[in-house]
């Protein structure tokens, strides 16, 4: 059964409260000022460019200019002649291990390939770092790398997924001889193809996407120091993923865990180029502990566009078989990933063809379904997840077959839709997926009214074309140790733990594994906190980003953070809410059924109410007043996974745009978002987080893509190539609300993360294509260039 | 390359004497040699604007000039904006109540900007604060809020105005 309501607009409002959603604390749903903003607003936050340490060194990445070649010569001595320059260290001379990321599949679904820190033996990409040069400045560190001498043997790049599976050249990784690293067929439901011979019509979408960067404003970085007192090499590093560097590292370098820690300063954006583990930041360690002297890397902008991670360059080719009346009978799809030169860690370099495989019908009732999954290897700098991971890309090419077959059947593309989406939940899908309680029809329903109410749907532009295009979509966002266990990862993200302490002025503490970088973890988590104790929000400190500090915890992305990391905060705060309760009891001689947090920072027992405070000086203080079996000190420890297939956030987002015949131009006009992510922690966040992702996937559909020459030369390099959309170019966005409250998160949050991104190409897509719709042409591929457009309209204005 | 000059800068109203080479930018020299780190590097090729100061009011990139460039100048840093006792100053307050930031690395780019544009067009419409604010890039805000936050201080700067200029207070 559904349980939706609609919020925020009373217009708008369908369904009362729904049952079982208890909303009787303070601090959550409500917006309340941000704890990050003080010190971002005053420039007192802290990067990781803005840490110095006595006697640190500077360090830059002689890098290879070729896209593919063996090294046959890494000359560094001029290098180390330069002035300011203290040391040079190529792979021999760092000795680091490889950094490895496995699928447990058989070996002809993946094949294992290794990342070295530095290139040895070979390079596979323009830009990949083959030597490290260590300066008193970074000025200097620069003068290095300029000389240092490298030799290459060049050999044919691979710049291409055709040139890839063609496999006519010396392969990227010679592990792989036809340069594919993952291949699986998945699903292929028995009878599919009587299904497509049977059906009333087949619709077929050919659709590419082009590579992104994800471009966090904050370039990566490291500042490491070996610290002798603490025997530890110390990290500070901005990663989405503190422990995984630890792990990674610890390995390359051949150290214990414990001898590593990693510290995560305020971040400036990850959208997953930051959740992988990096090469330079374990170079720059290697070479800190190496010289036992504190050294600094922080990557310049070209190297952020050439020689980091990037991602979303994909092929589709996609059936979709559909009755007369258009419902969808059957979906078949062989989707073809272009990952680069390395499997990213800890995902691989299946990450965007699993997630794809997985997740494709959508949130439609595909009653046959057949996949084919591969990611290629080529000589590109490699990939890593980026908010959203492949769901931009089939969402798009869901859309693009449900547009394709309404206008084949004569049919109302929103009444295909409407025709095929899913309404029942629990739902489970023919990807073997259960999808929990959304909106999905209700979305699209409200996203229509809203464009339909202010006048979009009739609306008309002197000398340009107007169309109107949406899309409708979910987002998974609890993925848990199932969901991943089920990708076959060998390394398995899923729970996250929290540790929770009450200090004796009643102020709590509260570890958590994830990673806030700007998506105000440090406010949403207090409030959750706050909420299960009955205490201001101001009272609830949370800690993040410390190795030492935090059990094993595995970061943020797939907008995992609140669902699990909030749902671990609030388990640990219960977990101390009953501690209160007992000390209480004991103090006050009542049963423990007699008490209860009275929500305002105490507990109620009997008749009487004892102060968190009086409680906690007890426990720390005199603690000879403790029940006998009742140890000191106020601190408790939970865990949180989802064992099942986790939750579903929904939206469907409408686009209007213009087109311009005489330069093909694409103007976006109006931007309607309709989210569900059930509970809202705090609505204003969320907002933020729809329309930062809207943004990024506008930028996806219109704006950005990295080029490579057909030497593999990246053709981006700099902010003027690589098209990043400004505030003239992103429209402003009407966001609605709807609440279909998650049932096993805490607080009935869903995530909140990436359905901005998401749903954004296809809705931009389908307004485009609708708009060219009396011209016969329609376009499948992104960014949608203006020539396609101006061309389109040159044959038909 | 490491023959050094001496300049002497003018930050935030606080002379600095300084020993530096010539190819030292101004951002590095704000963030390294004088530690206000508030200026913060995005591109270091001038399209992020995160590293926007005003020299002598006017917004500029610190990646783009020299230190020695700017000796005569008046230079502000976003530490300059909130009260000594650290209270936000009106364009600060509105960033934070229209969540016009969120990972708040581009955000002292967006607010010196903001500060010079005001100063020179306090009477500016929002389709006009909207070009300015294209100007730089934001990652995650998707620019909606931080035009909404530069709009609403720029109303409140020109109501509070209003309101001295009818209770008849001298604001020249």
């Amino acid at each position: 059964m559904s349980t939706f309501r609609g919020q925020c607009n009373e217009k708008y409002s369908q369904v009362a409260q729904p049952p079982g959603l208890r909303r009787d604390g303070t601090w959550v749903g409500a917006s309340v000022p941000r704890r990050e903003d003080p010190r971002l607003l005053t420039g007192r936050g802290r990067f990781v460019d803005d840490i110095t340490l006595p006697r640190m060194l500077h360090a830059a990445f002689v890098r290879s200019t070729e896209a593919h070649a063996h090294l046959s010569g890494v000359d560094l001595s001029e290098v180390r002649e330069v002035s300011g320059v203290v040391a040079a260290f190529d792979a021999a001379d760092l000795a680091l291990g490889d950094i490895t990321a496995l699928l447990e599949r058989p070996a002809e679904q993946f094949t294992p390939t290794s990342m070295p820190v530095l290139a040895r033996e070979k390079v596979r990409y323009a830009g990949e770092p083959v030597a490290i040069v260590l300066a008193t400045d970074p000025y200097a560190a620069e003068d290095g790398v300029e000389a240092a001498v490298v030799e290459y043997e060049p050999l044919d790049p691979v710049v291409s997924e055709e040139a890839a599976l063609a496999a006519a050249g010396p392969p990227v990784h010679d592990e792989a001889p036809g340069n594919v690293l993952v291949d699986v067929s998945l699903f292929a439901t028995e009878g599919i193809d009587e299904v497509f011979t049977d059906a009333h019509t087949v619709v077929r979408v050919e659709a590419h996407t082009g590579r992104q960067n994800a471009l966090p404003l904050e370039t990566r970085g490291a500042v490491a120091e070996w610290d002798d007192r603490a025997e530890q090499l110390v990290v500070h590093t901005c990663t989405q993923v503190p422990h995984q560097v630890r792990t990674v590292l610890a390995r390359c370098a051949g150290l214990d865990e414990r001898q590593v820690r990693v510290l995560v300063p305020d971040m400036g954006g990850g959208f997953g180029q930051k959740c992988v583990v990096g090469r330079e930041a374990i170079a720059a360690a290697a070479a800190a502990r190496r010289l036992r002297r504190p050294v600094k890397w922080i990557e310049d902008r070209r190297e952020a566009l050439t020689a980091s991670f990037l991602a979303r360059e994909q092929h589709y080719t996609a059936r979709a078989a559909f009755s007369g009346d258009g419902e969808i009978l059957a979906l078949d799809a062989d989707v073809v990933c272009d990952m680069g030169a390395y499997s990213c860690y800890p995902f691989t370099a299946g990450i965007e063809p699993l997630m794809a495989s997985a997740e494709m019908p959508s949130v439609y009732r595909v009653p046959s379904y057949r996949v084919r999954g591969r990611a290629v290897t080529t000589n590109k700098a490699p990939t890593a997840p980026y908010r959203g991971v492949s769901r931009p890309q089939y969402v798009m090419v869901m859309e693009r077959l449900m547009e394709r077959a309404a206008r084949e059947l004569g049919l109302d593309p929103l009444d295909v839709r409407r025709r095929n989406l899913i309404t029942e939940f629990p739902y489970r899908g023919i990807n073997e997926v259960t999808y929990d309680p959304g909106s999905y029809r209700e979305s699209l329903d409200l996203c229509e009214q809203v464009l339909r109410d202010e006048g979009w749907l009739a609306h008309t532009e002197p000398g340009r074309i107007v169309g109107v295009g949406y899309a409708c979509f979910s987002e998974r966002t609890g993925y848990g140790s199932g969901a991943f266990a089920q990708r076959k990862m060998q390394v398995v993200p899923g729970f996250d733990l929290s540790q929770i302490t009450m200090d004796l002025d009643g102020t709590v503490t509260v570890t958590t594994g994830t990673l806030s970088h700007g998506q105000s973890h440090e406010t949403t988590f207090a409030q959750i906190v706050a909420d299960r104790l009955g205490i201001g929000y101001d009272k609830v400190k949370i800690v993040q980003g410390d190795t030492d500090r935090i059990t094993y915890g595995w970061g943020s992305f797939a907008s995992r953070s609140v669902t699990i990391g909030g749902s671990a905060a609030s388990a640990a705060a219960a977990k101390l809410g009953d501690q209160l309760r007992s000390l209480a009891a004991h103090l006050a001689e009542v049963d423990l059924d007699s008490t209860e947090l009275d929500g305002r920072g105490g507990v109620r027992a009997g008749d009487r109410t004892l102060p968190f405070t009086e409680l906690a000086d007890v426990a720390y203080l005199r603690a000879h007043l403790l029940p006998k079996d009742v140890g000191p000190g106020l601190t408790a420890t939970a865990s949180f996974d989802v064992g099942g297939d986790g939750t579903f956030s929904n939206a469907t987002h409408g686009c209007v745009v213009a087109l311009d015949p005489g330069t093909g131009g694409v103007e976006i006009l109006r931007y309607v978002c309709v989210e569900d992510c059930g509970v809202a922690i705090h609505p204003r966040v969320v907002e933020g987080q729809a329309r930062g992702g809207i943004a990024q996937g506008i930028a996806g559909a219109l704006f950005e893509e990295v080029v490579y020459d057909e030497l593999g030369q990246p053709m981006a390099p700099s902010l003027m190539e690589y098209k990043v959309p400004t505030a003239a170019e992103i429209p402003d966005v009407r966001i609605e609300h709807l609440e279909t409250p998650c049932a096993f998160t805490a607080n009935g949050a869903k995530g909140a993360g990436e359905g901005g991104t998401i749903g954004a190409p296809a809705a931009v897509l389908n307004a485009v294509n609708h708009a060219l719709r009396h011209t016969g042409v329609e376009l499948d591929r992104t960014p949608i260039a203006r020539a396609a457009v101006h061309e389109a309209l040159k044959e038909a204005p | 390359m490491t023959d050094v000059q001496l300049i002497e800068l003018t930050v935030n109203g606080e002379r600095h004497d300084l020993a530096i080479p010539p190819r030292r930018t101004l951002a590095d020299v704000l963030r390294h040699d004088l530690g206000l780190t508030g200026t913060h590097v995005g591109c270091e090729h001038g399209i992020c604007g995160a590293c926007t100061v005003l020299v002598d009011g006017a917004p500029a990139r610190a990646c783009l000039l020299f230190a020695a460039q700017v000796e005569n100048s008046a230079i502000r840093t976003v530490e300059s904006l909130a009260g000594p006792d650290g209270e936000l100053s009106d364009l600060q307050a509105c960033f934070a109540e229209h969540h016009g930031l969120q990972c708040g690395f581009c955000t002292p780019g967006f607010l010196m900007l903001a500060e010079g544009f005001l100063a020179e067009e306090p009477d500016a419409t929002r389709e006009e604060i909207r070009e300015v604010v294209a100007s730089n890039l934001c990652r995650c805000t998707g620019y909606q809020t931080i035009t909404d936050a530069v709009d609403d201080c720029a109303s409140r700067r020109r109501a509070a105005l209003q309101s001295a200029l009818d209770s008849g207070v001298d604001t020249s």
